[in-house]
């Protein structure tokens, strides 16, 4: 059986950021948990990822240009070697809920600004996350904000405010979404540089005052001559806010649950755990970073290993870990973008404004082989870094091994990974099948090698490394 | 497995019909694909991007085809070629992806996910017993065969299709699939997921064991163009051939986005499209196996009336091709008006039927599905067959 304290940890880093190297794991794991916690929660006091040096290597990703593969790879990398795991990993988790996409505008600057903002305030009060998202040119684009004038109101970006970004569908009247919308009047963007001929510019966000509507508005029981700010400091303390999001934070860092459309007629899972977020929400006047210590130290996110079904983006930085690759300047980070595209998630590019399906969903025939394939072909090689880490301390054991041992080790080694009874012993029949283990000459080395290569690789193709 | 298609109610054997979608990415320039020859609008609109009279193909006193399409004019001669002038729909996108996410979910107004042949598919196979019953070449699956609870199987290489294609000693490789196997077998009591995801791998593991047979059966005399789009068209034929139940396949052909430069790339494009098709009916053909098939080609918008210098901007109003031995050729709808007081917000091309309504043909008349609930509606239809062979 792996250790206790190192299998908690796994799962922490898995959660709350892209996994960990085994060295990464052990590291944390020799602190105490609430401490490495309080790291996780306050990644300012961590050395930020200097991610110039992509820029200096490969130009093509440092160049304000337009291709969104190269941005997604820069970020893939950036999940994958920042010492600040949580806060990739919060731009991540407000990505799903604020889902904001390319396909509409193709103005990838833009895009990658709205990233940076949520990274910027993944864990910052609530109230400051939601006004730097309605002043975001990605966000005032894709839904139409631009559009909505002082004397016609577009109420596209007042209904998603409240329907998917705050409250839920059921805690607000029709009446609410248009006076919302008024509130918003005048939020638009600078008038875009033409495309053509140099590509395309960042935006600004432009208050326009003249086209801002004055009135008074009545919004959920309150009147006055609201702007943007009043309404976000509105929904702020509203009750259904705290629920939604903390249904939110529970369904992406505890366990899956139904699909957000389900939440308005479905119970949560762990009603009590809800009512635990809940209550921090409100107890921090909706901080984001109090709320996330509850949560990590929760006895129920504690218990809750393998619990949800690896979003495409998180099963390819996690093999890249466990690859041992790229952790420094090397190509082929276009390639992983790729590799989550065809699994079903395209980092800055949610199929629509509902964010992606999670949990089982992310699972089909093609997406399924893709995932398999992917993590087998990056552990084809056993000189890469993880792989040939995994054969030195099967060396190290300097023993005669048994076949369970042999898989209880890369078992251990690769999360620790809790498997099915009935998957270990097909596993333990496989290592029967390729042949002994053993390190005694260099013959046997090399045979060893193969071997535990395709031990290490039918590993990472079970249906139990699906889940984080 | 040994014949195409299934005993039916009255226990006669005829065969399934078979829907194979084209995709060209990028919104193909219908005005240089089927050009209205003898019309000064157009040599005005496009004084740079256009076909010389004299080099382009007629075949009616006002139509010509692009000389890069000369295979296409072929079949078109022999009546395997319906045009369909002037499809689109109402406010028209001009942006790739919201556009090509209209055609693949029949959604102009809001943002679908469910694909119009997903919703196909599952009528066809609704216990999705048939992990083949669509198989898309190339790699991911196109939201058009994108819903959840349906199985639809993306083929990148059909040589080298399915799980673990990175191991190279095909021995090693059977050995592994077989342990694999032993691992995804579901088990009482672990979890809905977990079962979830047996059944899943068992079910590729299924379709590959089906595919791989394609390749082994099939010989041809056929060559085809040596490129992605003739690839796809074989592989089209490799499975169709092998009789597996495949009743949707899907193919892609890119590069049709020619904002610059399109004189050359538009001939290379043409040239490989046309090619490939007409050496795709000619391989069916050979193996008495292009009776039950027909070929929808569309793209997802057509390009700007006036040429920019040196290519052509997103537009609307393109065109669509409907091919196969049952389809009476000939003109379909109306070519939309060239004239430019005409033209749609002064630069495009106006459609003339609705893209939907070419969804409900095929459905209803080719594969005897009733069309409304997946295309969302009653849309006019066209009557390019011969018989309506599904009804």
């Amino acid at each position: 059986m792996a250790d206790e304290r190192l299998a908690l940890m796994a799962h922490l880093l898995r959660r709350a950021g892209f996994g960990a190297s085994r060295e990464e794991l052990e590291a944390y794991a020799a602190r105490p948990y609430e401490e490495v916690v309080e790291e996780l929660i306050h990644p300012e006091r961590m050395p930020d990822l200097d991610d110039d040096v992509l820029a200096r290597y490969y130009p093509h990703i440092g160049a304000n240009i337009d291709n969104p593969q190269s941005w997604n790879g820069r970020w893939i990398w950036r999940m994958v070697n920042s010492k600040r795991p949580l806060e990739e990993k919060m731009a991540l988790f407000w990505h799903h809920v604020f889902a904001t996409g390319w396909t509409k505008s193709e103005h990838t600057p833009t895009m990658v600004r709205h990233i940076d903002m949520l990274r910027r305030n993944g864990l910052a009060n609530f109230r400051t996350l939601l006004i730097d998202l309605s002043r975001d040119p990605a966000m005032i684009y894709w839904l139409d904000n631009n559009e909505n004038h002082a004397k016609s109101i577009n109420e596209n970006y007042g209904r998603e405010i409240l329907e998917l970004f705050s409250m839920g569908i059921g805690n607000y009247t029709e009446q609410d979404i248009k006076e919302c919308a008024r509130a918003f009047t005048g939020w638009t963007f600078e008038h875009a540089i033409p495309l053509y001929p140099y590509g395309h510019y960042d935006s600004k966000f432009v208050y326009n005052e003249a086209d801002h509507d004055n009135g008074v508005k009545t919004f959920l029981g309150h009147t006055g001559n609201f702007n943007g700010e009043d309404i976000v400091d509105i929904i702020a303390r509203q009750e259904a806010t705290a629920r939604f999001i903390s249904r939110h934070l529970y369904n992406f860092f505890v366990a899956d649950e139904q699909q957000v459309p389900a939440w308005s007629v479905t119970d949560p899972v762990d009603p009590e755990a809800i009512k635990t977020l809940m209550k921090a929400f409100k107890d921090a006047d909706a901080d984001i970073r109090s709320v996330m210590r509850v949560l990590l130290n929760s006895d129920f996110f504690k218990a809750a290993r393998f619990t949800r079904v690896k979003a495409p983006i998180e099963l390819v930085a996690g093999v890249i870990k466990l690859a041992g690759t790229h952790r420094d300047v090397e190509p082929g980070l276009t390639a992983f973008d790729a590799a989550t595209r065809v699994m079903g998630q395209t980092l800055m590019d949610p199929p629509t404004v509902e964010g992606w399906h999670t949990g089982k969903e992310w699972i089909d025939g093609g997406t399924l082989t893709e995932r398999v394939n992917f993590a087998v072909s990056q552990l084809s090689d056993m000189k890469k870094p993880g792989p040939s880490a995994i054969l030195r301390r099967l060396e190290e054991l300097d023993r005669p091994l048994e076949s369970a041992e042999v898989v209880d080790t890369i078992l251990d080694l690769v999360g620790p990974l809790e498997v099915q009874p009935e998957t270990r012993v097909a596993l333990v029949d496989f290592a029967d099948h390729v042949g002994e283990i053993n390190f005694g000459s260099d013959e046997n080395r090399q045979l060893s090698e193969e071997r535990v290569g395709r031990l290490l690789r039918l590993t990472v193709a079970s249906r139990e490394y699906q889940f984080a | 497995m040994a014949t195409n298609g299934h005993a039916n109610g009255n226990g006669s054997k005829k065969k399934d019909p078979v829907l194979v979608v084209v995709q060209l990415s990028g919104g193909n320039d219908f005005l240089n694909t089927v050009i209205p020859f003898q019309n000064g609008n157009y040599y005005d609109a496009r004084p740079l991007v256009h076909v010389p009279e004299g080099q382009s193909l007629p075949f009616t006193d006002h139509l010509a085809f692009h000389p890069a399409a000369a295979p296409l004019r072929e079949m078109y001669l022999a009546g395997d070629v319906a045009i369909v002038q002037g499809i689109g729909y109402e406010n028209s996108s001009r942006s790739h992806f919201r556009a090509m996410d209209i055609w693949h979910t029949c959604e102009p107004l809001k943002i679908a996910t469910e694909g119009w042949l997903a919703k196909v598919t599952q009528e066809l196979d609704p216990q999705g017993s048939n992990p083949l019953t669509a198989v898309s070449f190339g790699r991911g699956l196109p939201r058009a065969l994108a819903a959840p609870g349906v199985t639809a199987t993306s083929v990148d290489n059909l040589d080298n299709y399915g799980l673990l294609n990175s191991v190279q000693v095909v021995e090693q490789r059977q050995e592994d699939l077989q342990f694999f196997k032993r691992m995804y077998t579901p088990a009482i009591g672990t979890g809905m997921v977990l079962d979830y995801l047996a059944h899943t791998g068992n079910g590729v593991l299924s379709g590959a064991d089906m595919l791989k047979v394609a390749p082994s059966l099939y010989t041809s005399s056929v060559t085809y163009p040596d490129c992605a789009i003739g690839k796809s068209l074989r592989d089209v034929a490799r499975v169709h051939t092998a009789n597996l139940g495949t009743r949707i396949f899907y193919t892609q052909h890119g590069g049709y986005d020619y904002h610059a430069q399109e004189v050359p790339s538009h001939h290379r494009l043409l040239t490989e499209l046309t090619g490939s098709l007409s050496a795709f009916m000619q391989d069916l053909r050979e193996h008495n196996a292009a009776d039950n098939v027909s070929i929808l080609v569309f793209t997802e918008f057509g390009r700007r009336m006036k040429d920019n210098g040196s290519g052509t901007d997103h537009g609307s109003g393109g065109g669509a091709f409907i091919i196969g031995e049952n389809v009476k050729g000939g003109l379909y709808s109306e070519y939309p008006s060239i004239e430019p007081g005409d033209w749609l917000n002064g630069e495009d091309m106006r459609h003339t039927f609705d893209f939907r309504g070419v969804y409900g043909t095929m459905l209803e008349q080719w594969m005897g599905i009733d069309p409304t609930a997946i295309v969302g509606g009653n849309y006019e239809q066209l009557r390019p067959f011969k018989t309506a062979v599904g009804a």
